[in-house]
């Protein structure tokens, strides 16, 4: 199932699939290790649309949540 | 190959200061964040016979910029003789991706394999050797903090190759690096340390809000108990049995109401010195900065630096960034606001950190109005706080509310929008006490070097104004405002105007004006208010540009006009 960052339930492993948000969102988002193919884990969500915080390579993130939603993740389920 | 000048690049927080300090003894400030450097640091070292310069160059992810600060590291390379790409051991795909592209720009390098200490602990297992092969320079495993194998970089500088690289394509790195990490790196599995599962918690929103709450709280507790403690088992011991006997035995000498006696000792108050009165330059003007001010700085970095260290400031800026795109700011900013808190100048240099103009102005604004600097806000309590603690309440009371009424108007009214949070949260990690001290020390000896001399000064300099009648010509004309507006009395314009130097002085000033409380709350919440010290304002000219820094100025003055006159209206 591919669902977005903030759709993904907090605890649940997934696999990046996709940035969608221009060649400069995109490069920035690479740089930091976040590219497709990349296992992804998300470890917390904050109240009304705050950062979305993942873990990628055992370094965790925090994205704001517009940006979030430009990146779709293909879901395997939970792993806690 | 002569080299003169050596580049330190790597990713945010892989420790590229630690290591710098290393090769040229220079001290900085290192913390555990990414941004901590926000200027350019120049150093030199040596290497033989030579002594070539060592630039601390900005965290970069990436050399096509993203980003202001990466734009300005991508220009640096190109003044470089040679590079020393730190990467960061236990993250080695994500850093090798930057090392791939300083290759492909020709220019020699040697690679710091940094943070090697913390790889064992990870299940990590890097081959060096087959590394080097890989990469075809040098690989030299560190660690900036305790120094290892920072010898052995040192000796093979000289070995720094530029190999033929061909510019390929991002997806071409990325296989490149897949298959030099899955050749020279293993990984085992490794247990979640107890660290490790603090570090979640405090990124949850729950229970990492109730973390954030008891830190801010501890922090805050500690730094008032470290503070007071100095203060009265020290430093007022100290000047009570040793100054003030010295200062007593100088004001005979001089004889009462001369000039000198004046400017040197000040006033005396009921048959002796009091120090927080007589303002002299060798009395109130050194026991300002040395014990009421110092105390509360030397605890305040002391805090801050275990949290920096720590990792936990990153965590905070997550947790509060909801709160500050109400403000028109992401959560980073808490990070200036929380080096402003300490002093305004490395908070404005930390502004840096933010992206847009927008919202460095917004930032900029934010803190010069209602983020005091502890040197201030010590005063405030030394003096407020002896007429009670609600009265500290309502100073910092109304700094907070203006705070975020001044935030939310600005957002609201400034076209744009706040830009969104992307940060990569450092690991916890366990503060070494020696580069805690070492952090503290620089920071406090900076303040002794940059701030006592101004102090001293100001002091001088307010004293000559009125011996020369000047303070009376100027209380005159400001006096409609003054007593009209706000209700002080109109000799108070003395501190308005050292408050351009110096705000802690300001505030002390406000102490041998006899004021009533509810004039001593006015006063001190709009010396808070109304104009940065001059070193602030040097810097924030530099880093928002004269046009925006007339904007913010016109923002303050008009502020502290108005609080004043309602606090004036309502207490």
């Amino acid at each position: 199932m591919i669902v977005d960052l903030t759709q993904m339930r907090t605890g649940e492993s997934g696999i990046i699939k996709e940035l969608r948000g221009g060649c400069g969102f995109e490069r920035r988002i690479n740089s930091m290790g976040l590219r497709p193919g990349k296992q992804i884990k998300k470890v917390s969500s904050h109240f009304w649309r705050g950062p979305q915080t993942v873990e990628v390579d055992r370094v965790c993130f925090s994205i704001g949540f517009g940006m979030a939603k430009k990146i779709s993740i293909e879901v395997k389920g939970e792993n806690k | 190959m002569k080299i003169n000048k050596i580049l330190l690049i790597g990713n945010p927080n892989v420790g590229k200061s630690a290591i710098f300090s290393r090769l040229t003894g220079a001290k900085i400030i290192i913390s555990n964040y990414p941004g901590t450097t926000v200027e350019f640091t120049h150093g030199r070292m040596k290497i033989g016979e030579e002594r070539p310069v060592v630039i601390d160059v900005p965290g970069t992810y990436t050399l096509n910029p993203t980003s202001k600060a990466e734009e300005v590291a991508t220009r640096m390379l190109r003044e470089g003789d040679l590079v020393i790409n730190v990467v960061n051991a236990t993250n080695l795909e994500r850093n090798l991706y930057l090392t791939l592209e300083l290759l492909e720009r020709k220019i020699p390098v040697v690679i710091a394999l940094n943070i090697w200490d913390e790889t064992r602990h990870q299940g990590i297992y890097i081959d060096v050797k087959k590394l080097e092969e890989a990469l075809e320079v040098p690989v030299i495993p560190t660690c900036g903090l305790t120094g290892e194998g920072i010898k052995k970089l040192i000796t093979r500088l000289p070995e720094a190759k530029a190999p033929d690289v061909r510019i390929s394509s991002d997806s071409d790195k990325w296989e490149r690096i897949g298959k030099i990490v899955e050749s020279t790196q293993k990984l085992t599995h490794h247990h979640h340390t107890f660290l490790e599962r603090l570090e979640e918690w405090s990124i949850k929103p729950v229970s990492g809000i109730i973390i954030a709450v008891a830190v801010v709280y501890c922090a805050f507790w500690a730094i008032r108990l470290i503070g007071e403690g100095l203060i009265a088992f020290v430093f007022e011991p100290l000047f009570e049995n040793a100054w003030l006997p010295l200062m007593l035995k100088l004001s005979a000498v001089l004889g009462p109401e001369t000039f000198l006696h004046n400017v040197i000792i000040g006033n005396i108050i009921d048959g002796s010195i009091d120090f927080k009165m007589s303002f002299g330059v060798l009395t109130t003007g050194f026991f300002v900065p040395m014990a009421m001010v110092l105390p509360y700085i030397a605890s305040f970095y002391f805090i801050l630096g275990i949290l920096e260290d720590f990792g936990y400031l990153p965590r905070l800026a997550v947790l509060s960034d909801n709160f500050m795109h109400h403000i028109g700011l992401h959560g980073f900013a808490v990070v200036p606001m929380m080096l402003g808190l300490g002093c305004n100048v490395p908070g404005a240099l930390s502004l840096r950190l933010l992206e847009e103009r927008r919202e460095k102005f917004i930032a900029a604004t934010l803190m010069a109005i209602s983020v005091p600097c502890m040197a201030q806000i010590a005063m405030i309590v030394g003096l407020v706080g002896e007429r009670g603690g609600q009265y500290l309440g309502i100073v910092f009371g109304t700094l907070f509310v203006l705070f975020i009424v001044k935030g939310l108007i600005m957002n609201k009214v400034l076209p744009g929008a706040s830009p969104e949070i992307l940060v990569e949260m450092p690991p916890y990690r366990t503060p070494h006490i020696t580069a805690v001290f070492k952090k503290l020390w620089m920071r406090v000896f900076g303040f002794l070097k940059e701030a006592v001399p101004y102090v001293l000064l100001g002091v001088l300099f307010v004293n000559i104004l009125y011996a020369l009648n000047i303070i009376d010509a100027l209380s005159g004309l400001f006096a409609p405002v003054l007593t009209g507006l706000w209700g002080l009395p109109r000799e108070a314009i003395s501190a308005l105007i050292i408050g351009f130097l110096r705000k802690d002085v300001a505030v002390g000033m406000l102490g041998p004006l006899n004021l009533t409380t509810k004039q001593l709350v006015i006063g001190s919440t709009i010396l808070a208010i109304y104009f940065p010290c001059i070193a602030t304002f040097t810097v924030m000219v530099r880093e928002l540009g004269i046009k925006d820094m007339i904007k913010s100025a016109v923002i303050m003055m008009f502020v502290a006009l108005m609080v004043g006159a309602v606090l004036n209206l309502i207490l």
